[in-house]
């Protein structure tokens, strides 16, 4: 979906708040920072929410694609914000 | 037994029970929060002077029912000395309710705790034609219902699109709740419909760059009910930036339902009486 080359993927479309944070951030666990991840995310709370955690903890958004299908792809950069 | 003045104990948030002489006594409590010092000694009077158990009313009050009658002096000099008082009942300002704002809560766009105690110590138990109800809520999220109060507050932020910072990923366009931002990732261009901003503020709270800048305001809804009719509170006025003017809107309209309204008449039912339109006059009057 763009140039910015993902290092892992984690699909939080099948959880619930927290679970869904809670997901991304074990995944982050395993990367670098400058690392990206790709994040498969639900529309509605999840993506209003988990994108403003991981903003309070330093990492940073780069790009969101609507996947027409009610979930979005998001590619994260660990610590991208720090 | 002497002559017992049940209005007058009423208005001191004593409440009659079925069971004679005996009082469910409502505590004043603020934007839902009371001191865990104050918890112990409402834990003891409901021991001591209860029947060990509180209750926590619709509107973040709490009640220590089964007080008896002979009891309440010293039920009140004990609430005193922790800085606890009853609450109000009655034809007046009600308890000031609140969710925990921006000072706890990730979604909070305004700090309603402290608006909350500014609230209190200004309207609270203000004599009126009938009960008045003053709530806040930090957001749009809405957990404090604004709507449903005679004067609801609702945290709003109006929100400024900033093109140097953009890295145009997306993210607005996915979080916006009204889907006036719109996104070309491959053109990087950002278009924003600003006449159809609710000021939810969503954007600023999730922008990972910064390209989203906010100014938080009030949102103020008017006429809301939610007891024998129930009626969702309209929005009258353009978001209210300091709360000065806010203060202006409350005392204007606290004024207003003093002047025009009728005794167990509801603001939302004299306003539906009297007109809406002559409540608007009155407040654009206070910004002229």
């Amino acid at each position: 979906m763009s140039a910015e080359k993902a290092r892992a993927f984690v699909d939080i479309s099948d959880v619930v708040c927290p679970v869904t944070f809670v997901k991304v951030k074990v995944a982050l666990e395993e990367l670098e920072d400058g690392q990206v991840i790709e994040v498969l995310i639900n529309e509605g709370e999840p993506i209003q929410n988990v994108p403003r955690s991981l903003k309070d903890e330093g990492h940073k958004v780069l790009k969101i694609k609507n996947n027409q299908d009610g979930t979005y792809t998001m590619l994260v950069e660990k610590g991208g914000l720090l | 037994m002497a002559q017992v003045d049940y209005a007058e104990l009423k208005k001191g948030g004593f409440m009659r029970q079925v069971q004679a002489g005996h009082f469910s006594l409502r505590l004043r409590i603020v934007g839902g929060q009371i001191k865990a010092e104050q918890l112990r000694t409402v834990n003891e009077i409901a021991e001591k002077y209860g029947r060990g158990y509180i209750h926590m009313t619709s509107r973040q009050g709490i009640e220590i029912p089964f007080i008896k009658l002979e009891d309440i002096d010293t039920v009140k000099q004990e609430l005193a000395k922790t800085g606890l008082q009853p609450g109000a009942c009655g034809p007046r300002v009600r308890t000031v309710t609140a969710c925990q704002g921006n000072g706890v809560c990730p979604s909070g766009l305004i700090d309603t705790t402290s608006l909350a105690a500014e609230l209190d110590e200004k309207y609270y138990a203000r004599d009126l034609p009938h009960k008045f109800k003053l709530g806040i809520t930090g957001c749009r999220n809405n957990c404090l219902k604004a709507e449903e109060n005679d004067l609801g507050i609702k945290g709003g932020m109006l929100t400024e699109w900033i093109e140097d910072q953009c890295n145009y990923c997306g993210l607005c366009e996915a979080v916006c709740s009204a889907g006036i931002i719109k996104v070309d990732q491959d053109r990087e261009t950002l278009t924003f419909d600003k006449s159809g901003c609710n000021y939810c503020g969503r954007c600023v709270k999730s922008c990972p760059t910064e390209a989203w800048e906010g100014k938080s305001g009030f949102i103020v809804y008017f006429g809301g009910l939610f007891g024998n009719r129930i009626a969702v509170g309209r929005q009258l006025l353009p978001i209210i930036f300091s709360t000065e003017e806010l203060h202006q809107v409350i005392e204007a309209t606290l004024a207003f339902f003093d002047k025009h309204g009728r005794a167990s008449e509801r603001f939302g039912t004299l306003l539906d009486r009297a007109g809406w339109d002559l409540l608007e006059k009155e407040l654009q009057e206070v910004f002229s």
